[in-house]
């Protein structure tokens, strides 16, 4: 059995100021470091995590303050230099206004009528 | 009842989702104008108070424990006891105890105590708003 992966991730930001990144985008991070085939499809809320400019800084409570700010588009970005694919449901983009010149470099745009047939082309759709 | 004590009701476990960040944050915000606030955590959100918490490095970060400066829920939560202190303001926090019996949760923080569905109605009935951060 084939291991292609492509991970769908559609709740954006859950719990990434606490863990100062995505945990799904950093799981993908350590299973390609460690030899995993696999890419990313970014929809729903998530769609987000392409724009670029995003500053997550500036969170304190009393006089504790975050100094390691998630970078959640830098996340995405370094992925994509990895040569881990990252799709955006384009329609989701469109949903939230979101413009492709808004849009992080390297990430493939994706109809949703396109979904079934990039679904196909892998062994393994994980959706988180 | 006061004028100037709210409560809010916390749901959901730490590093799961942004509703208990958001949430403390409003307590930072009703801290720095004045109110006192009561917190009466429920089901997963006692975990956040949890003293055995604990940094961690991150290697896809690349960075050590220390640079990294991971944050816990729980040293959010002493910073706004020190806020409320240092503002002579009172901020009672709660844990559920039966909901961390439950879930084998640890010993909480200090200035974190343990109780029961009474203390949130003596938290309501003190306070003049009661906000509740529900779960999905």
């Amino acid at each position: 059995m084939g291991k292609r992966i492509l991970q769908i991730l559609t709740t954006g930001y859950r719990g990434t100021l606490e863990e100062q990144d995505d945990q799904v985008l950093w799981l993908v991070h350590m299973l390609h470091n460690n030899g995993a085939d696999t890419d990313v499809l970014l929809r729903g809320a998530a769609a987000n995590y392409v724009v670029r400019g995003q500053d997550a800084g500036g969170l304190c409570f009393g006089d504790k303050r975050q100094t390691q700010p998630p970078d959640i588009a830098g996340e995405v970005r370094a992925l994509t230099r990895k040569g881990v694919r990252v799709y955006v449901v384009l329609d989701d983009l469109k949903l939230r206004g979101i413009r492709r010149n808004e849009t992080l470099e390297d990430v493939a745009f994706v109809a949703l009528a396109e979904l079934p047939a990039l679904l196909r082309s892998y062994d393994q759709v994980w959706q988180w | 009842m006061s004028t100037k004590t709210l409560t809010f009701v916390l749901n959901d476990p730490p590093y799961d989702s942004a509703r208990s960040t958001t949430a403390l944050r409003l307590v930072d915000a009703a801290l720095k104008r004045g109110f006192d606030v009561n917190v009466f955590a429920y089901e997963g959100a006692v975990g956040l108070a949890t003293s055995a918490q604990t940094p961690h490095a991150n290697v896809i970060h690349g960075r050590d424990a220390q640079s990294e400066d991971h944050p816990n829920p729980k040293d959010w939560i002493s910073a706004l006891q020190l806020e409320a202190r240092r503002n002579s303001l009172r901020f009672d926090w709660v844990n559920c105890g039966l909901c961390s019996d439950e879930r084998g949760t640890g010993e909480a923080i200090a200035g974190v105590r343990r109780g029961v569905p009474a203390d949130l109605w003596a938290f309501v009935r003190s306070s003049v708003n009661t906000l509740v951060i529900p779960t999905r």
